[in-house]
């Protein structure tokens, strides 16, 4: 629709290198590296506290990496080479605030009228177009306080859509949300991916993934695997991802990264999450050890090797 | 009857300076306090007018009433006491209200105290409640240029601030605006304050700030319609109690206070927004 495609003709990919990301130096993300390349549709999928949303906060630039880093079309603050769009889990939008549901979806064309840049009748029209696409024309006037949850969503998949972003990053957009919106918002997201843009959706509805997600990046933590979702989503990678434990360990010994870039671990001690280097590409050395109950490791295929304790 | 409303305004200049003041409060104050309004920010206007006063009153211990050391000095200790609150706010355990209140407390009786130990009780009363009938043309040019500053900075941050209330997550993503824009409010709010000191004392300074904005939530559903009807009804509560204040012999600064609270109060019960009436009149509802 709003396509300007001189921006997304030559985007970068997005390269997570090594990556961890967390909270008090307790990692949420753990060790994860590999590629999102340009106009990619992708899910990720896991358990509660495996990290999903905290990787989306690391690629918006919110939280800074405790290891390894982002690189590619979101490099960190200032270097970001494309400008992004992003659905945040829980919204933080006042509901109580006086604007319109208009007011809301213009908020999309920021960028391109910052602080003063007038607002003409292009901009407008634009705002119907994409209050069109998602189902909400003539909802213009209404207060954002009336919106059921479901509206306000498809609100902000219209602001989203306004942006007109290279890349676009989804925070469970359909947690709370039924059947005929995630429909409607479904499409809009295929639209997205038709126009070449990059999408990144956390998703908890596996049946939604694999219906629509071509690639999928199933995590607990650690990467379980990553690549084509129905190489990814396998009964034994799903109960793998599931034997995580959600609890950070306060007394769980520091990660250490050894010169040679390898992980090594003091010994003799019992903290619990595995240490492993899946990328979904090519490489993918492995440096479990006994007491790790998760340790695997990615291939292209996303046929990561079982371990006895997983 | 329309004499009593001009006869004051064409016959003494001090009722002129009066209005022309009360204009550039009312202005000002009523985006601002709308502002402050949707982002729960009430009492933090509250707290920090009262932190103004410490700073006031070493002014006039040292220099006596000098407008300008007055103005710096409460500039000064407004300043201070917003990023001292801020700041412990962010390394200690007390939340932000807890540490404006407490210092806010502190800055009063400190205040009292420096300007009792200096001057007299009317030299008191005129720091608690301010002396509208009395403002010089120094002291008018002053609250004109705070007002005519606020309301160019605030064309400027208009969309960072409302946004960063609204959405500040999406803000961050597409911007850096949001905290540059947060802390230039929170000058501007501390030099209205400075401004309002002068007009209505410390203890009043931040009621063309809230009473407009907050009567205004009940009669509009639109952000600028907000603003302009704050302004009015500052304008409006403003002259009334001013013609009061003439008429009845009594203190200029409640006068004004207390018509601005009668227009609030009215609001409250018969607003067309949200008020007891419009949320309990239920109606015959529609079919779609």
């Amino acid at each position: 629709m709003l396509g300007t495609a001189t921006e997304r003709g030559a985007a970068p990919s997005i390269i997570l290198d090594d990556l961890t990301l967390g909270y008090d130096r307790h990692p949420a993300v753990h060790h994860l590296s590999g590629q999102i390349a340009p106009g990619a549709l992708l899910a990720v999928v896991g358990p509660n506290g495996a990290g999903k949303s905290t990787l989306i906060k690391g690629l918006i630039g919110e939280l800074k990496p405790l290891g390894g880093r982002i690189s590619g079309a979101l490099a960190g603050p200032g270097r970001r080479q494309v400008r992004l769009a992003y659905v945040p889990q829980k919204d933080g939008i006042d509901l109580t605030y006086p604007v319109s549901v208009f007011d809301l979806v213009a908020m999309g064309l920021w960028e391109r009228r910052g602080l003063f840049g007038a607002f003409g009748r292009s901009d407008t029209r634009a705002v119907a177009q994409a209050l069109a696409l998602v189902g909400l024309s003539g909802f213009e006037r209404r207060p954002v306080g009336t919106l059921s949850g479901g509206q306000l969503q498809r609100a902000l998949f219209a602001r989203v859509s306004l942006q007109d972003a290279p890349v676009i990053l989804l925070d469970e957009p359909f947690s709370a949300i039924d059947n005929a919106t995630v429909d409607d918002l479904m499409t809009v997201i295929r639209g997205w991916h038709r126009e070449g843009r990059t999408v990144v959706a956390v998703l908890h509805d596996l049946a939604l993934v694999r219906a629509h997600f071509p690639q999928t990046l199933l995590m607990a933590r650690q990467a379980i695997a990553w690549g084509p979702t129905a190489q990814v989503l396998t009964p034994e990678n799903l109960a793998r991802s599931r034997a995580m434990t959600e609890a950070f360990d306060d007394t769980a010994p520091f990660c250490e990264v050894s010169p040679d870039g390898g992980h090594a671990h003091p010994h003799g001690h019992d903290h619990d999450h595995g240490h492993d280097h899946s990328d979904g590409h090519a490489h993918g050395d492995r440096h479990g050890h006994a007491g790790d109950k998760a340790a695997v490791s990615g291939s292209p295929s996303g046929q990561a090797k079982t371990h006895p304790h997983a | 009857m329309l004499d009593g409303l001009f006869a004051p305004f064409v016959e003494f200049a001090f009722m002129r300076r009066a209005l022309a003041g009360i204009l550039a409060l009312a202005l000002s104050g009523a985006p601002l306090g709308v502002l402050l309004m949707l982002r729960r920010m009430s009492l933090t206007g509250d707290g920090l007018s009262h932190a103004i006063l410490p700073g006031t009153a070493i002014a006039y211990a040292v220099f006596g009433l000098s407008l300008w050391h007055m103005t710096l000095g409460g500039f000064l200790a407004g300043g201070a006491i917003m990023l001292l609150a801020g700041v412990m706010a962010r390394t200690t355990m007390l939340k932000e209200d807890a540490t404006l209140a407490s210092f806010y407390l502190i800055s009063l009786a400190l205040g009292v105290m420096i300007v009792s130990l200096r001057g007299s009780n009317v030299d008191l009363m005129h720091f608690l409640f301010g002396s509208v009938l009395a403002l010089d043309d120094a002291t008018l040019l002053l609250v004109a240029g705070i007002a005519s500053v606020t309301l160019v900075s605030l064309a400027v941050l208009w969309r960072p601030l409302v946004l960063d209330g609204l959405d500040p997550g999406f803000l961050r993503t597409v911007s850096r605006s949001g905290a540059p824009a947060y802390f230039g409010f929170m000058i501007l709010l501390v030099l209205n304050l400075v401004a309002g000191f002068h007009a209505l004392g410390t203890l009043l300074a931040v009621g063309f700030l809230v009473l407009p904005a907050v009567t205004a939530r009940f009669w509009a559903r639109d952000l600028s319609a907000m603003v302009l009807i704050a302004g009015l009804v500052a304008l409006g509560g403003g002259l009334a109690g001013l013609l009061v204040s003439y008429h009845a012999s009594v203190p200029s600064g409640p006068a004004m206070i207390l018509a601005l609270g009668l227009v609030f109060a009215a609001s409250v019960f018969v607003g067309p927004v949200g008020s007891v009436l419009a949320t309990h009149r239920a109606g015959r509802h529609r079919t779609g």
